[in-house]
């Protein structure tokens, strides 16, 4: 296996403002393995969506740099898609009319008609909305809307799928369908994904590997946890595991108890150009916590 | 319970409901036809209330019935006159078949009837100028909206322009504009009148602002997401444009395309009062320097009129919109 197909370097941001820039991120060194699944958790306003919008190029990273395959990232592109919290389908076209534009514009001269005909239907049926191909997304539900979306990226065959929030609009119910049919399509085709979230337990059943960000400004990278369950994952037996239960609590030990005060956390971070201790704190260092009813229940 | 008290209870129940839904029907009548009919009315009897109090050196000022009277006349007018065109035809025809009767190699001559225009002709001139005028506007404000709505860049180089014709009134373009078309219009076989040329590309100057200034809010307005989605797909300038960028500034387009044509029929009637295009305009003018004692009551035809045609023309619009709208579930009005 590659290890460096994905990799961020270095990288930081600031954004202009009318007094000091504002540094949103800094010193994110990240390596994504081919078909490997990450997800981005760390508590609102500390970046994650910037880090994402670098990877797809949408932003520029005031220092550092992104290399997908050996090539620099610099502009948006298909091969990173984007699947947008707010499923971001065009209203005034058909299901089938949006992913359709998707393959048009990447596919174009590669495929013929029939082929693209085929391949938006083959999309359309791995997220299970075959049912509803000429129906507007007003006419559709949240959970559609946003089944649509990743099929329209997956139907873009991009090296990396970038999610943000991607089921964070959605009720309970909705959420953990949407999961299981990701955990299925990524199982089939072997998609290498980077996920932002704000739930827990969707990133440790979901991922190999955990980011967690650490506090803006000046966020960076706190703690990387490797989820070492078997695939392919059942969230009904996971329920009861104890490595499941341990892998969630260390998350929320991190969010709850080492970043609860972002203050502390800038205090950690001298205003110097000298880099904060350690980005990468290997999952090992930290001490297993055992499942206590309190934070786990 | 016993089965007759049921019956009584239902035929009760029924009795409330007949009469709750017969009152619901009445409250809508009410209010679809009942207020606006009270309205018109007690209107005009303001207004009859007030013109008999005003006597003008024409006469009395028209109420509602001399009004009344007038359209009646004018509507007359109109029939006596297509049938003195009809009668000329007829002759003109029986004519000509007997010429070639006599001499199958004769030159025979079609005239058109040169009568003069009716009410009739003079409503269609306006409509006809108006909706020439009005593409005109069209299609320059929709590009240039777009150019504008898309390039900061281009924004900040053409808004002071815009600001700055935004407000000048078209009777200040009319002389430039005559003179214009005078200068550059040169033909022996001219297609259209001078007149109507003039009064068109006034209305089109002054009707070319409330569509471009909505054109650039719908295109920089459009949803954040979709332009990264575009981003994404690398679409091209083109496909953006159609797929992306026309869509979703459609509402506010439209909503400029009726204040724009709200705009041109307001600027035809005084266009067409100076530069003596046979329309609406010219009508009014020609009764107020007639000065008889029906000129008042003719103009105030006229103006009800003009009136009417430019509601219906805004429903037509908005028609149209419906039609073009991608989302059927929303409210236009």
């Amino acid at each position: 296996m590659n290890k460096n197909y994905l990799e961020l370097s270095q990288v930081g941001i600031e954004f202009p403002t009318d007094g000091e820039p504002f540094r949103a991120l800094q010193n994110i060194n990240l390596s994504i393995q081919k078909g490997e699944f990450i997800s981005l958790i760390g508590h609102s306003g500390c970046g994650k969506s910037t880090v994402l919008n670098i990877i797809a190029g949408l932003y520029r990273a005031s220092e550092g740099g992104v290399i997908l395959e050996g090539r620099e990232v610099n502009e948006p592109g298909p091969d990173r898609a984007v699947v947008f919290q707010n499923h971001a389908l065009l209203p005034w076209l058909t299901v089938y009319e949006n992913v359709e534009l998707a393959v048009k514009s990447v596919f174009k001269k590669t495929k013929s008609k029939a082929e693209m005909r085929d391949w938006i239907a083959h999309n359309l049926s791995l997220v299970h909305m075959d049912h509803a191909l000429h129906k507007r997304p007003g006419e559709i539900s949240g959970g559609m809307k946003q089944r649509v979306g990743i099929a329209r990226c997956l139907a873009m065959q991009p090296k990396v799928l970038l999610m943000d929030e991607p089921f964070g609009a959605l009720d309970a119910l909705t959420r953990a369908h949407l999961q299981d049919s990701l955990m299925e399509i990524q199982n089939r085709l072997g998609n290498t994904v980077v996920m932002i979230t704000h739930d827990v337990d969707e990133a440790v059943l979901l991922s190999d590997r955990i980011v967690m960000m650490t506090n803006g400004p000046a966020a960076s990278i706190g703690e990387i946890l490797e989820i070492d369950l078997a695939r392919p994952r059942d969230r009904l037996a996971l329920a009861e595991d104890p490595a499941f239960n341990a892998c969630r609590q260390q998350v929320l030990r991190f969010l709850y108890e080492k970043h609860r005060n972002p203050a502390a956390q800038a205090a950690e971070v001298p205003a110097s150009e000298t880099p904060p201790t350690e980005p990468q704190v290997a999952p090992a260092s930290v001490p297993k916590a055992k499942p206590t009813s309190s934070a786990a229940a | 319970m016993n089965a007759p008290k049921i019956r009584s209870d239902i035929s009760q129940r029924l009795q409330q409901l007949s009469l709750a839904s017969l009152l619901k029907g009445l409250r809508r009548t009410v209010k679809n036809l009942v207020l606006p009919l009270t309205g018109i009315v007690i209107f005009l009897f303001i207004w009859q209330i007030a013109a008999s109090s005003i006597v003008t050196s024409l006469g009395q000022f028209p109420g509602p019935s001399d009004v009344w009277q007038q359209s009646k006349t004018l509507v007359a007018e109109h029939r006596q006159e297509r049938q003195k065109a009809d009668a000329f035809y007829t002759r003109q025809e029986v004519r000509n078949a007997k010429k070639l009767a006599k001499n199958p190699q004769a030159d025979v001559k079609v005239r058109p009837y040169t009568g003069k225009a009716t009410y009739f002709d003079q409503i269609f001139t306006s409509l006809y100028t108006v909706m020439f005028g009005f593409l005109v506007a069209t299609f320059i404000a929709i590009p240039l909206g777009i150019l504008c709505g898309l390039s900061e860049n281009a924004y900040r180089a053409i808004n002071p322009i815009i600001q700055t014709f935004k407000p000048v009134s078209p009777l200040a373009w009319l002389p430039l504009v005559t003179m214009v078309v005078s200068a550059l219009y040169v033909s022996d076989d001219p297609m259209f009148e001078k007149a109507f040329l003039t009064s068109g590309f006034t209305v089109a100057l002054c009707c070319l602002w409330p569509t471009v200034v909505n054109t650039i809010v719908g295109v920089a307005s459009i949803n954040r997401d979709l332009i990264d989605v575009s981003r994404v797909l690398r679409l091209s300038s083109p496909v953006y444009i159609k797929t992306i960028v026309i869509p979703s500034a459609t509402p506010l387009i439209f909503t400029g395309l009726r204040l724009s044509l709200a705009t041109g029929w307001m600027v035809l009637i005084a266009a067409e009062m100076l530069a003596q295009n046979p329309g609406l305009g010219k009508f009014i003018w020609d009764e107020f320097q007639n000065g008889s004692s029906s000129s008042l009551g003719r103009i105030m035809v006229a103006v009800i009129t003009i009136g009417i045609i430019g509601f219906i023309l805004d429903q037509l619009m908005l028609a149209l919109q419906k039609r073009v709208s991608w989302d059927k579930q929303a409210v236009l009005r």
